[in-house]
């Protein structure tokens, strides 16, 4: 295993292969807590660091994994590492466990953590299964304070609001852009409306990009 | 029949069960008492706000009541109460009751009363109003729950325990009306029930008595 391979997994993890935009998985989470941007990023990093590791421990017992019960081993892992995530949020992030509420425990149900465990990670050495649950819990990361951004400057006027909640310190307004907002960007059809964008807007850029790749190699 | 599959298998699922619950068992020692801390520390705060003007001696928390439906008050909720007294007397209740016609779902309310009924201050725990319109009930949101400290059932009559709009006293919120009439009949309810079970408030064991 080379670190440029492990690069580009990460690379096509973010891009290409992106859970949420690509994928598609994990969208009720994706589509639920993404309000804010330190809401999508409390979350995106839960869920990055219970992938990550869900991918280093089922890579490390797949030699015992037979296939009849590999599933209910992959849900053990999972929903014991995220019950850890929980109680450590619980302890030192309080106020942001209390604004995701429910969606913290049900990173047990986001299906690109059992993907990634079965596609990946189940067929695969502990490094670069590592490397794909980081990879891919980074584009999932991106992809929830990407769209809590848009959501928040929309609907509330404001950018960074409420990073104490995950920092600590002094409440923090952060960037107030306007003093109000389109409402129905925070409301549940804005989290559709903002998915739509975004997931518009990567499939323009990768047209785009195409167009110019053919361009500059003549190939019609 | 007998596979000697079946046993590996079900040997390596409790090897890994057992490993897992280790892992959680760990990590929730670990984190016990700085939870506990937070979650005190979290009522303290959240208590604090209907606590302004009072003196007590005691601590808070321990004074704690809970009372399951029915009990008079508002909500189908378990409703609290936490009795403060100094030197003896009872000086406030505080309770956390459940308005139970908002817009959407229940809303827990935290209202400070002082002996002589006089509101030390009302604050909205938890709520699912509409963002932006009901949820200004929020503190954070705007300073409509300023308007009820220093009020009682004098200030205004119980004809006046409404928002404008019905004939009563208080601001409403606009575009919401729903949610500022669930909070303050809440409100008048709980305010009745003082003045009418004063003594039985102060009088009952708490919770950790029993």
């Amino acid at each position: 295993m080379t670190e440029g391979r492990h690069l580009q997994g990460i690379a096509t993890a973010l891009w290409r292969d992106n859970p949420g935009l690509v994928q598609l998985l994990g969208l009720c989470p994706l589509l639920a807590v993404t309000g804010s941007f330190v809401n999508g990023l409390g979350l995106g990093i839960a869920t990055l660091a219970v992938l990550t590791v869900s991918n280093g421990l089922v890579s490390a017992t797949r030699r015992f994994l037979q296939k009849e019960i590999r599933i209910p081993i992959f849900v053990l892992i999972i929903a014991s590492l995220v019950t850890c995530v929980e109680l450590l949020f619980e302890a030192f992030f309080p106020a942001l466990d209390r604004a995701l509420g429910i969606f913290i425990p049900l990173i047990v149900t986001n299906c690109a953590i059992v993907a990634r465990a079965e596609v990946f990670a189940s067929r695969n050495p502990v490094v670069s299964s590592i490397v794909d649950g980081f990879g891919m819990g980074l584009g999932f990361l991106l992809v929830l304070v990407t769209i809590g951004l848009m959501r928040e400057l929309v609907g509330q006027g404001t950018v960074f609001a409420d990073m104490h909640l995950l920092f600590g310190g002094e409440p923090v307004n952060g960037l107030v852009v306007a003093d109000a907002g389109w409402l129905i960007a925070i409301l549940p059809p804005g989290a559709f409306f903002a998915l739509a964008v975004a997931i518009a807007a990567k499939n323009a850029m990768d047209r785009r990009r195409s167009v110019r790749l053919r361009e500059r190699t003549g190939l019609r | 029949m007998s596979n000697p599959s079946v046993l590996k298998n079900g040997l390596t699922l409790a090897l890994i069960a057992g490993v897992c619950s280790g892992l959680v068992a760990v990590t929730y020692a670990f984190t016990e008492d700085k939870i506990e801390d937070n979650r005190k520390a979290f009522l303290e705060q959240k208590l604090k706000p209907a606590l302004s003007g009072l003196f007590f001696e005691g601590d808070v928390t321990e004074s704690v009541l809970t009372l399951q439906a029915p009990h008079g008050l508002p909500g189908k909720d378990d409703a609290l109460i936490y009795r403060l007294y100094a030197s003896g007397e009872p000086v406030a209740a505080l309770f956390i009751v459940t308005a139970r016609n908002g817009y959407s779902g229940p809303i827990r309310i935290l209202l400070g009363v002082d002996i002589s009924g006089v509101v030390t201050g009302l604050r909205i725990l938890e709520h699912s109003e509409t963002p932006g319109l009901g949820d200004k009930i929020d503190e954070d949101k705007s300073d409509w729950v300023q308007q009820f400290a220093g009020r009682s059932l004098e200030d205004p009559a119980i004809d006046g325990w409404q928002i404008r709009n019905d004939g009563g006293e208080f601001d409403q919120l606009t575009g919401a009306s729903i949610t500022p009439r669930a909070v303050i009949q809440a409100v008048r309810e709980t305010l009745v029930y003082f003045a009418e079970n004063k003594e039985q408030v102060f009088a009952m064991p708490g919770d950790s008595a029993q």
